[in-house]
């Protein structure tokens, strides 16, 4: 046999974490309403399939964009032989205007700086080939999206060094986390070229706050490093206290033509805001010149199909449009989220309090055997072979605390969510009553094994309020 | 590897000249050279010299600029002294750990960065800045270095406008719905479209071979599909052997990220520029004696920028020369379904499906910008017989995946196996008579093209109109044709190619007005050139 590269033959790629091995077991048995009820419903998936409906009906408004017309002329020559790296000029155009639309116009951006990618997943790759070296480090806070393991460190060589968090603080960054993080870079003898945040965060939920924003921009400042903010879910906060992007935070403070201005860039996609991950659209943005310049020509390795760009820069050009649809995705987020959070609460499971994202941050910790991660794993596989939902389990987003569980919500129907939270419930109540979680009063398990099983069933439905 | 620039005088004698302390020392060094050859006596020859190394050193130690500090203190306290030898020591010197300053972007990142200096993406860049067009700009830089194809535009508009009902959003007639195309779908592209894929790589191929969709994965374009198939094949600082003349593009696409070497394989006009086992053997010893390990060949098939076609008998001679040294074989034929030559084309799978055996060593790179004439919708393939790599280049997809939506059209398209027929016999016929009066015209000039039947240009031999037979010969000539005749045309020196002289001329993107002009432009230079040699 042939020798392969290393890369192609290693194991770095992240792919047997748990994150991933879930998504197989939902292949093989997934749920459908009809033909496989008992299947596993995918609850680890961090899709928006909530608002298909206002991009059908703009569709069948609009007609010509996806027809290749333009005022009634046929535009396909110019499309089909448009691979200019610098992007279709409307589509950037259109683009910039909508991250504006969704931070409330409080900043702009300038569409010469921004680079399209085939996807968030190329942008934060290119990123990492244009800021570090192979062997060198980016310090990530945690816990963070698992494809980061694989996006970032696979074809770069570039290390991932976690900023610890915890849920004491609502997992927010404080300032010993980060010089913690820099510290142990450099024990590791790893040069740290920068930080990336996500905000809003996945899997948390949560927008970065501005005092989190401001402590970043004063660390990079004092180390001379770089920030990347992945912003891929700005559209989807849905509550306060609002977004505040990292743009706004150094335009307060002044920075504009400073030199840390060149050292901040965001990453930006269509995949979660507008729904739509199979089009492949993603962007960064920099205001270093030769960061553009360099990312632009790489981005010949991952371009976004130029049928694409035009039907979006339509789309998005169309302001009426893309005003009502933020308002209301955000409003549908919010209600699915808050049915997520009631649901789980009745089955005595609480949340981190989010205003953001497609998922919650679930605290499980109490149903835990024991404060490990061994016994994270033993309720994760529990959940999803017993109570047949994959979640993912929150050692496979290097979570510092083991028994956090990200669950989505906006990748199926309401009925299905209801479903999920049901199965849910049927499995706590069961799993307490057993005794198998660790409880906090002792005589409070003694009391329930008093009281056969179907009696405190009955007495727990009780409390339910009604659920449709 | 590019070949290396002929270094001019000015360049030289910079190097010769020391600077700063240097020229001092040197001042100082040079009147010992008496007492050093022990001219001066035992004592003047041992105590002075000392003494003076001495001072010499005192000297050189109150003159010497600080070092750029193991001290990480803020970049404010840095003197301009500092400042200035930051710039100027190398680039492993600002990457050690102690440096002050903050951080800059990666090598990679700066090196792609800088302008390209070659003269096939000058050329591309000159076009863009003033463009021919014959109503609004007739006096523009012609296009002739793009190898684009824009005879068939109407065929597929035609498809379009009687089928796009099926076309963006799915096969469900009426049925808009977005939420086939908007999820996420595989990263290495919908299985449908694979199969629909394979049916057509078949059908351009006349049919000789089949191709099963499961040993397909999709990328967006030739380019990246290219440069995972190195990434999975080659560690950083291995190396694969490329004929020469080839794509100026492999230079970037392969090695840019890679970090692989390309070594050039030089291809001879008496061979019609059709490789040659010694050569490849030669090439690939002697790589090995610079202690580069080689991991494999990668070859254009039908050819870029000559445009022949590699018979069946280099083919099994190269699959043997693989098999031997225990490499790889990346065939890209891409221009598979650009022919317009009674030649048949043979396509690695057709051999491989032939023999029995070992197929894991072959790779095939398709794409469908330049047969479907489609270069802006990014469609990419690669073939593999190695379940490896198949494995591995799949979950290398996810970086460059093909958009939903152009899937969606192209699985139509692709698969309407009569309009595919229509299209390739058309496109034939259509490149075949632009092919013919192009190069007649240049004939009608006395310069010759190589043999060729495939492909969207022509590989012109215009030695006979360069002063110098030499790379400086070919690229003033090139100069000439850009700035003087006004059309951008590939010189084979950006390709590569070992014998001077020899351009690419795309004559796809030309009407037959269009090409009358062209020669008519060359013919004035042409004259020129005569006229001075």
């Amino acid at each position: 046999m042939r020798h392969l590269s290393t890369k192609a033959t290693c194991n770095s790629h992240g792919q047997d974490s748990s994150y991933f091995l879930g998504w197989e077991e939902y292949e093989k048995n997934s749920y459908d309403k009809v033909q496989n009820p008992k299947g596993i419903i995918q609850m680890g998936l961090a899709e928006n399939q909530l608002s298909f409906d206002l991009l059908e009906s703009w569709l069948e408004k609009n007609p010509e964009p996806a027809g290749f017309k333009r005022d009634g002329k046929s535009i396909f020559r110019e499309l089909a032989l448009f691979q200019d790296y610098h992007g279709l000029p409307a589509f950037k155009k259109a683009l910039v205007e909508f991250m504006a639309e969704i931070r409330g116009n409080r900043v702009s951006f300038d569409p010469n700086h921004m680079v399209l990618t085939a996807g968030a997943t190329s942008a934060n790759e290119t990123l990492m080939f244009c800021l570090a070296e192979p062997g060198e480090a980016f310090l990530l806070p945690t816990p963070y999206y698992p494809g980061f393991d694989r996006d970032l460190k696979w074809r770069t060589g570039v290390e991932i060094v976690p900023i610890h968090c915890t849920s004491s603080n609502d997992f927010q960054i404080t300032e010993t986390a980060l010089e913690a993080a820099y510290y142990e870079a450099q024990q590791c003898n790893l040069r740290v070229k920068g930080v990336l945040v996500t905000n809003p965060s996945n899997p948390l939920g949560t927008t970065l706050s501005r005092s989190e924003l401001n402590l970043l921009i004063s660390f990079i400042t004092t180390k001379g490093i770089h920030l990347i903010s992945d912003e891929i879910y700005s559209g989807t906060v849905f509550s306060s206290p609002g977004f505040v992007s990292v743009m706004e935070v150094l335009k307060d403070r002044n920075c504009d033509k400073s030199e840390v201005w060149d050292r901040v860039h965001i990453v930006y996609s269509l995949s979660k805001d507008l729904g739509l991950p199979g089009f492949r659209v993603g962007a960064i943005y920099s205001n270093d010149d030769m960061v553009v310049a360099a990312a632009t020509k790489m981005s010949s390795f991952g371009l976004v199909s130029s049928q694409t760009q035009y039907l979006l820069s339509a789309l998005l050009s169309d302001k009426k449009f893309t005003k009502n649809y933020i308002s209301e995705n955000q409003k549908r987020l919010k209600n699915r989220q808050n049915m997520l959070v009631m649901g789980l609460k009745r089955a005595g499971i609480s949340c981190l309090k989010s205003n953001a994202g497609l998922f919650c941050w679930v605290n499980m910790r109490h149903l835990l055997r024991s404060d490990t991660f061994e016994a994270e794993m033993e309720l994760w596989k529990k959940i999803v072979y017993d109570v047949r939902l994959n979640i993912s389990p929150g050692s496979s987003c290097h979570c510092t605390e083991p028994g956090w569980f990200r669950v989505c919500f906006a990748n199926m129907t309401e009925e299905t969510l209801d479903l999920a939270i049901k199965r849910l419930k049927d499995f706590v109540v069961e799993h307490t009553a057993n005794g198998h979680s660790k409880s906090n009063n002792s005589s409070k398990k003694s009391k329930r094994k008093l009281l056969p099983k179907w009696v405190l069933r009955l007495r727990d439905r009780d409390h339910e309020p009604d659920e449709r | 590897m590019t070949r290396p620039r002929p270094r001019t005088p000015e360049s030289e004698s910079e190097t010769r000249n020391p600077t700063g302390g240097g020229a001092t020392a040197m001042r100082l060094i040079v009147p010992l050279q008496g007492v050093v050859q022990g001219r001066g006596g035992l004592i003047l020859g041992s105590l002075i010299p000392c003494a003076l190394f001495y001072f010499f050193q005192l000297y050189l130690k109150r003159h010497r600029s600080p070092k750029p500090g193991s001290n990480p203190t803020s970049p404010s306290q840095s003197s301009s002294n500092l400042s200035d030898l930051q710039r100027s020591s190398s680039r492993s010197n600002l990457s050690s750990r102690g440096s002050i300053g903050p951080v800059q972007v990666s090598s990679r990142a700066s090196s792609i960065a800088k302008p390209n200096d070659s003269p096939y993406y000058i050329g591309l860049d000159r076009v863009s800045g003033d463009p021919y067009d014959r109503l609004d700009n007739p006096n523009g830089i012609i296009q002739l270095g793009l190898s684009e194809n824009r005879l068939c535009f109407d065929l597929i508009e035609k498809w379009l406008s009687e089928n796009t009902k099926d076309s963006v959003m799915g096969r469900d007639g009426a049925d808009l719905s977005i939420g086939g195309i908007a999820p996420y779908q595989p990263s290495d592209g919908l299985m449908e479209f694979k199969v629909a894929m394979a049916g057509f790589m078949s059908q351009v191929m006349g049919r000789a071979v089949s191709f099963d969709p499961s040993q397909m994965v999709l990328t967006a374009g030739a380019t990246p599909a290219l440069e995972i198939l190195c990434f999975c094949l080659a560690d950083p600082g291995n190396a694969f052997l490329v004929p020469t003349p080839y794509y100026p593009g492999f230079d970037r696409d392969m090695r840019w990220r890679t970090g692989v070497e390309l070594i050039p394989v030089h291809c001879r006009s008496t061979d019609n520029f059709i490789i040659s086992i010694t050569a490849l053997d030669q090439a690939f010893n002697q790589t090995r004696k610079r202690g580069i390990k080689v991991r494999g060949i990668l070859i254009s098939n039908p050819s870029n920028p000559v445009g022949n076609l590699l018979p069946r008998e280099t083919l099994y001679n190269l699959l043997d020369f693989a098999r031997e040294k225990n490499i790889h074989i990346v065939s890209d034929e891409i221009f598979a379904g650009s022919m317009y030559g009674s030649e048949e084309f043979v396509s690695m799978a057709e051999i491989l499906d032939m023999e029995d055996i070992d197929k894991n060593r072959i790779h095939i790179v398709y794409g469908l910008s330049k047969d479907l004439a489609l270069p802006g919708f990014r469609v990419g393939v690669i073939y593999s017989f190695n379940e490896s790599v198949l494995v591995a280049a799949k979950k290398l997809t996810r970086f460059s995946s093909i958009s939903a939506p152009t899937q969606r059209l192209l699985i139509s398209m692709v698969s309407d196996t009569r309009f595919i027929q229509e299209y390739i016999e058309t496109n034939k016929k259509r490149i075949r008579e632009m092919h013919d009066l192009f190069v007649e015209g240049l004939k009608q000039l006395g310069i010759k093209c190589a043999q060729s039947c495939a492909g969207l240009y022509c590989w012109a031999d215009m030695s006979g109109l360069i002063s110098f037979y030499s790379e400086k010969g070919e690229l003033e000539l090139w100069d000439k044709l850009l700035n003087i005749a006004k059309i951008n045309v590939t010189p084979g020196s950006a390709c590569h190619c070992i014998e001077p002289g020899w351009f690419r001329c795309c004559f796809t993107t030309l009407s037959q007005e269009d090409v009358v002009i062209v020669i008519e432009r060359i013919r004035k230079v042409a004259e020129t050139c005569k006229i001075s040699s």
